[in-house]
């Protein structure tokens, strides 16, 4: 039972294992959900799916698994008529193709569907109405099972499961984590800075043993706060371009600083730094975060580093609307400064070969920008520049 | 089976969420957007099912042992240099936690343990045996503290750190996605069954709007346009200020933005929108 099921989500890389897939038939035991493919959905999610990083990866096995059954994504294309009548006609029994007559034959049906449809894109905005609403739509009929066609008959939009594992809307959580390599976890870690805050919760040993002594031998205990993690760290990733071939070594890095620092954010840009970063990178055009709002955000003591091969013409950075991408009114190099004048710890980690380094003019440039500050993208070279952030 | 409340609108993957994790008597794990309501759901879990609801708020320093049971040597250190006769029973000493309390109560309570990624990266780890026997030992008085009924457990992360995954394992999971217009609207007729409809579009409108905008450090949630509504009505402000655009700024923004760098950014939008006309 769902044995297939399960080894697509492996096959997925969703990490889950047999102890959900035995609750999970525990769950369908209990007769939570009948029948119904989109509480399935949801109800399957809830249990193998573990971090919504994964999310996207589940809509995705999910398709496969109920491969071209679901897949047809109604409102964003025009309806593969032929195609719908064929898959309707191979699952229908006897006695539905009886009832179907009854509803004025599979034509009849399509034209009604096709209606509900059109009406369906004008009233978008109130949205609220849905081929099926309401189980008066025949083509509700077929939806309780996975083999059939179903045209949401959900009141919300996102709940419904055609729209959901279609759209992926997910997608952006995936950080593809490659599960980085303990070095540079451990080059990392010597960026620790302990700070003693928060609430006492430790016995401190020496002051209650001398005041206890003071006190005539009653005993007078003193607390004190534990030390923890208060190193605060920004990483800014230069991402595309020349930059691919060091994908897997970046992905690491970025996963080994995730765990590593309670305070960090990250912030991707492309070749040189300019007047714009992004978070996101299927978003890079819409949403993007302004260098002035992180220079207001973000106080002088956060320690910079980037990632990035520094490769380029030398043009991109030194002269005004030298981006590839797009018209920058002042050079890179300006932005550079800017950011390096602004917080005291800036550090730049660099992919590329130390040895090549002195092939290129820009990595020259960008290496006097930051004050000399570049170090390999190494696990000695990490240890180098945290020893210089620290 | 939980349902909506009267006060709580629950979406139908979120009732199926919980539903399964109370048959199946497991923990669930709940993510999203702060403001999405995630403690509330365990508040409104507790009023529907008429049981007791028992809560355990994490913070930074809070450690797994003291939701289980706290040996307070120092206070029978105290007692003992002072000749008190308690001394003598290590069981006076032992004092209860959460889990303990809902371990032993008569009826099946629901236990919350809010924002788990508050704690020590070691916390989650420090309450699987707990979690999953549902019991625990109390080496003081060699005594196992077993789970009358297992209690429905309801977690909460704000996804400041990650969890283990043998801890992920035990629990079910649900991440609450951030509410559409319609679930919105449906929302807020549950806290403000009188506003009007149009006031109510205009707020909903203004209320995206916001989110969308750029460069807004903390985006505004659903807690957060309640209590703007509260606001609104209660100051009674016209349907008028609110549908007028030409207006400088949104009426009682405080209530939306809660960061000085936003307010400035939209003080110096409704400025700029002012000087173009």
């Amino acid at each position: 039972m769902f044995i297939d099921f399960f080894l697509t989500l492996k096959k997925h890389k969703i990490p889950c294992s047999l102890r959900e897939l035995l609750d999970l038939i525990a769950l369908i035991k209990t007769d939570i959900i009948f029948a119904d493919v989109d509480a399935f959905y949801n109800l399957a999610k809830v249990v193998m799916v573990k971090d919504e990083v994964h999310y996207d990866k589940y809509d995705r096995a999910f398709a496969e698994y109920f491969e071209g059954i679901e897949q047809i994504d109604i409102f964003d294309t025009v309806l593969p008529d032929d195609w719908l009548r064929k898959e309707f006609e191979k699952h229908l029994s006897k006695e539905e193709q009886e009832q179907l007559k009854s509803l004025g034959g599979l034509d009849e049906l399509m034209n009604t569907l096709k209606k509900r449809l059109e009406e369906q894109k004008e009233r978008h905005a109130g949205g609220n109405k849905w081929v099926g609403t309401g189980g008066t739509s025949p083509f509700g009929a077929y939806g309780y099972n996975p083999e059939g066609i179903r045209v949401g008959q959900d009141k919300n939009r996102n709940n419904s499961a055609v729209k959901v594992w279609d759209k992926r809307e997910f997608k952006n959580f995936d950080q593809d984590r490659e599960l980085g390599s303990r070095n540079i976890k451990l080059a990392l870690k010597k960026l620790r800075k302990f700070a003693r805050t928060g609430a006492s919760e430790k016995l401190d040993i020496n002051t209650t043993i001398s005041s206890t002594a003071k006190n005539g031998g009653l005993l007078d205990v003193h607390m004190e706060p534990e030390r923890h993690n208060a190193v605060k760290v920004l990483m800014f990733f230069d991402i595309g371009g020349s930059m691919d071939e060091y994908i897997h070594t970046c992905e690491e890095l970025f996963t080994a600083a995730h765990s590593e620092f309670k305070h960090l954010e990250f912030f991707y840009f492309h070749n040189c730094l300019y007047e714009k970063v992004w978070r996101d990178n299927q978003r890079r055009h819409s949403e993007t975060v302004d260098l002035e709002e992180i220079i207001r955000t973000f106080g002088a003591d956060y320690k910079v580093i980037f990632v990035g091969d520094a490769t380029m013409g030398p043009y991109e950075i030194v002269a005004p609307g030298g981006s590839v991408e797009h018209w920058n009114e002042k050079p890179g190099s300006d932005h550079m400064n800017r950011l390096t004048s602004h917080f005291n710890k800036v550090a730049w980690l660099n992919p590329q070969p130390e040895l090549h380094w002195s092939y290129y003019h820009s990595i020259d440039i960008i290496k006097q920008l930051i004050g000399n500050k570049m170090y390999p993208l190494t696990v000695d070279g990490i240890g180098r520049a945290i020893k210089e952030l620290s | 089976m939980f349902n909506s409340t009267e006060n709580y609108i629950a979406s139908d993957d979120l009732r199926l969420a919980v539903n399964a994790a109370i048959a199946l008597e497991k923990p669930l794990l709940i993510k999203g957007e702060p403001g999405t309501g995630k403690t509330q759901l365990a508040e409104e879990l507790a009023k529907s099912l008429n049981c007791q609801l028992i809560q355990w708020h994490i913070k930074s320093t809070t450690k797994a042992q003291q939701g289980l049971y706290e040996y307070d040597a120092v206070s029978r250190l105290r007692d003992s240099q002072l000749g008190d006769a308690r001394v003598n029973d290590i069981g006076n000493y032992i004092v209860k936690g959460k889990l303990w309390h809902a371990f032993e109560a008569d009826q099946r309570p629901i236990l919350l343990i809010d924002e788990i990624d508050k704690a020590d990266i070691e916390f989650p780890n420090d309450l699987l045996q707990e979690l999953d026997k549902m019991e625990f030992f109390v080496y003081e008085t060699q005594q196992v503290v077993k789970a009358k009924q297992r209690p429905i457990i309801i977690i909460t992360s704000n996804n400041e750190k990650e969890l283990p995954d043998a801890f992920l394992r035990r629990c079910f999971f649900h991440y609450i996605k951030f509410p559409s217009k319609t679930e919105m609207e449906q929302i807020i007729e549950v806290h403000h069954p009188n506003v009007k409809q149009d006031l109510l579009k205009q707020t909903l409108e203004v209320f995206f709007e916001l989110r969308e905008l750029k460069g807004i450090t903390k985006k505004p949630s659903t807690s957060e346009l309640i209590d703007w509504l509260k606001l609104l009505i209660a100051d009674d402000v016209s349907q008028e200020v609110l549908l007028d655009k030409d207006s400088d700024i949104i009426p009682l923004f405080g209530a939306l933005l809660k960061n000085e760098q936003d307010v400035s950014l939209l003080e110096k939008l409704a400025f700029m929108s002012r000087r173009n006309r």
